[in-house]
């Protein structure tokens, strides 16, 4: 459904990511975890079309894209980002936000939607009007959430989706994106530096460091220790580390 | 340093009546490691920026008691306030990249409270802001030192925040979710820049975090917010056994790297969860 090949960014003398390939197949999820500035939200946004400035080929429903996206593509591929409050308007009201791209695309039933979306992102109705500042940060970041699916996308680009929510609304967000997948074929791109919520949702994972998806692997192998890189090594001794509470 | 708070509660006028968002938290604190954790919208960011008086314009805010050392807050002039903001306390927000200003570099705004607080020349504060920037981790920190904001990967905004906080060496750190974006390398290694600070300089800090292990790991003691209320204190090192029922259901939320489950389990909150244990 998704694919990366050698896929290289650059923005001035900064290689932000240098020559990484992946595919997803439909219905499926990968993972992508690696250090802080390795490259992830770049390659998200890359693929989301947000910067049209990357050499190498970027393949949707199996078709190289062009930097420049055609309408229906935005439609069928939805990003949440990792910083909700830069992907809201923050004068316009949750309300108008969620409504907006069900207007682009001419969908009906936009209040039953809203309502839905909303209860599904387990955000009370009682924040419907409320403009972004008057929300707590994990209630934004839902806000981004239920605006990402509203409108039935095929393709979720997830970047640190819970990384501002409590365990206990991230488990019901966690359970949604795995309830939605079965329903409905959904195919995600999930970013996160918690190397559980990945493993929860994705069964292969990316391991990336300065630019580069240093290893591949699967889920079993990561529980299993069967790593070859020392980065991938480190993450999971942490990630241990911090389970025994 | 020693913060008092007694009796806060804060609210918002509506066009639906009063929202009550924070409904009489107390605690007192000095030169320890003290965590918030609880319920997304509980209250946790507006009872942080209260010690600042920060809260938003619109917000009600009364106490009974809300004293910074001998600084009563509630009635501080601006000047008096100015004086803990950015300097005595240092408040990291939630949201890095919002709070950064967008037409400075990482690097400036890591260099002026150094220059503002500590009298360093611009040439000195700009080579200890680098040096700031290696301590929390960031690679090639000369060349982050001349990015701007919206050039910055999330965890940088992050660090970029952190750094320009303890630079202004402050008494009190608050940390509202700091680390959030942080894979857990950079993480441990933040937090033992912290731990030095607050073992050496005897410094105070709140980390406001979702992360429960992090939280019980790293602090002394922690606060359960709940719906306004902290409705639970516990040492930290005993979060496990902890007895209010919204805080053993946070302990079973967490998926897990090692013991994969198909569903996580999720709670399903009751009415008098609000009430204190
Ligand atoms: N617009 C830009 N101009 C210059 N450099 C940029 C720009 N956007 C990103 N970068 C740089 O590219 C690198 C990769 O950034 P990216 O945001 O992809 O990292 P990341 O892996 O998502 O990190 P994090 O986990 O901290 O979010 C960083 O060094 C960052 O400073
Ligand atoms: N300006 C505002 N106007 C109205 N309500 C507000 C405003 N700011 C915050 N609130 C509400 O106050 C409550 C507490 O918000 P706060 O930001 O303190 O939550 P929090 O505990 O930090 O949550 P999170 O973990 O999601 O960041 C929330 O329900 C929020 O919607
Ligand atoms: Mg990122
Ligand atoms: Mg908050």
């Amino acid at each position: 459904m998704i694919g990366v090949e050698n896929l290289r960014i650059r923005f001035g003398d900064v290689e932000a990511v240098r020559g990484i390939s992946f595919a997803v197949a439909k219905g499926e999820s990968f993972g992508i975890v690696g250090e802080s500035g390795s490259g992830k939200s770049t390659v998200l946004r890359a693929i989301a079309g947000l910067n049209r400035n990357w050499e190498g080929r970027i393949l949707f429903d199996g078709e190289p894209m062009a930097p420049q996206r055609p309408r229906s593509f935005f439609r069928r591929v939805q990003m949440v980002f990792q910083d909700p409050y830069g992907s809201l308007h923050p004068r316009q009201t949750v309300d108008r936000q969620l409504a907006e791209p069900l207007m682009i695309h001419g969908i009906d039933g936009i209040d039953t939607r809203i309502v839905r979306a909303l209860d599904e992102a387990g955000l009370a109705a009682r924040l419907r009007f409320r403009y972004p500042h008057q929300l707590s940060g994990g209630q934004r970041q839902r806000v981004a959430i239920a605006r990402a699916l509203i409108a039935d996308p095929e393709v979720l680009l997830l970047d640190e989706p819970t990384s501002a929510l409590d365990v206990s609304i991230q488990a019901e967000i966690l359970n949604l994106l795995a309830d939605l997948q079965r329903a409905r074929r959904l195919t995600y791109l999930l970013v996160s530096h918690n190397l559980a919520v990945v493993t929860h949702l994705c069964p292969l994972i990316g391991v990336m460091q300065a630019g580069e998806m240093v290893e591949r692997l699967t889920v079993e192998a990561l529980r299993a220790g069967h790593i070859t890189h020392p980065h991938t090594a480190q993450l999971r001794r942490l990630a241990l580390e911090l389970e025994e509470v | 340093m020693q913060l008092e708070i007694e009796d806060l509660h804060i609210g918002f006028p509506g066009p639906r009546g009063f929202a009550p968002a924070v409904r009489g938290v107390s605690f007192a604190m000095g030169a320890e490691k003290l965590g918030i954790v609880g319920e997304s919208g509980s209250g946790k960011s507006l009872t942080a920026r209260a010690i600042l008086r920060l809260t938003p314009p619109n917000a009600v805010l009364r106490a009974k008691r809300l004293r910074f050392d001998d600084i009563d807050v509630l009635s501080a002039s601006p000047r008096a306030l100015g004086a803990i903001r950015g300097r005595r306390a240092g408040l990291i927000l939630q949201d890095p990249k919002f709070a950064l200003n967008p037409v400075m570099t990482a690097g400036e705004q890591v260099a002026e409270p150094l220059r503002l607080h500590k009298g360093l020349s611009r040439r000195a504060a700009r080579a200890a802001a680098v040096e700031m920037l290696a301590q929390v981790r960031i690679n090639d920190p000369a060349a982050v030192a001349h990015r701007y904001p919206h050039e910055l990967s999330g965890g940088m905004g992050q660090r970029v925040m952190i750094a320009m906080m303890l630079a202004g060496d402050p008494e009190l750190l608050i940390a509202d979710e700091a680390t959030s974006a942080l894979d857990a390398t950079v993480q441990a290694e933040i937090l033992r820049l912290i731990e030095d600070l607050v073992s050496r300089r005897g410094m105070g800090l709140i980390l406001i975090s979702h992360d429960l292990p992090l939280v019980s790991h790293f602090c002394d003691r922690v606060l359960v917010m709940y719906a306004g209320r902290v409705v639970e204190a516990v040492p930290a090192a005993e979060l496990r056994k902890s007895r209010h029922p919204y805080t053993q259901g946070l302990l079973l939320c967490p998926p897990s790297l090692m013991r994969p489950r198909a569903r996580l389990p999720v709670l399903a909150r009751q009415p008098d969860w609000a009430e204190v244990a």
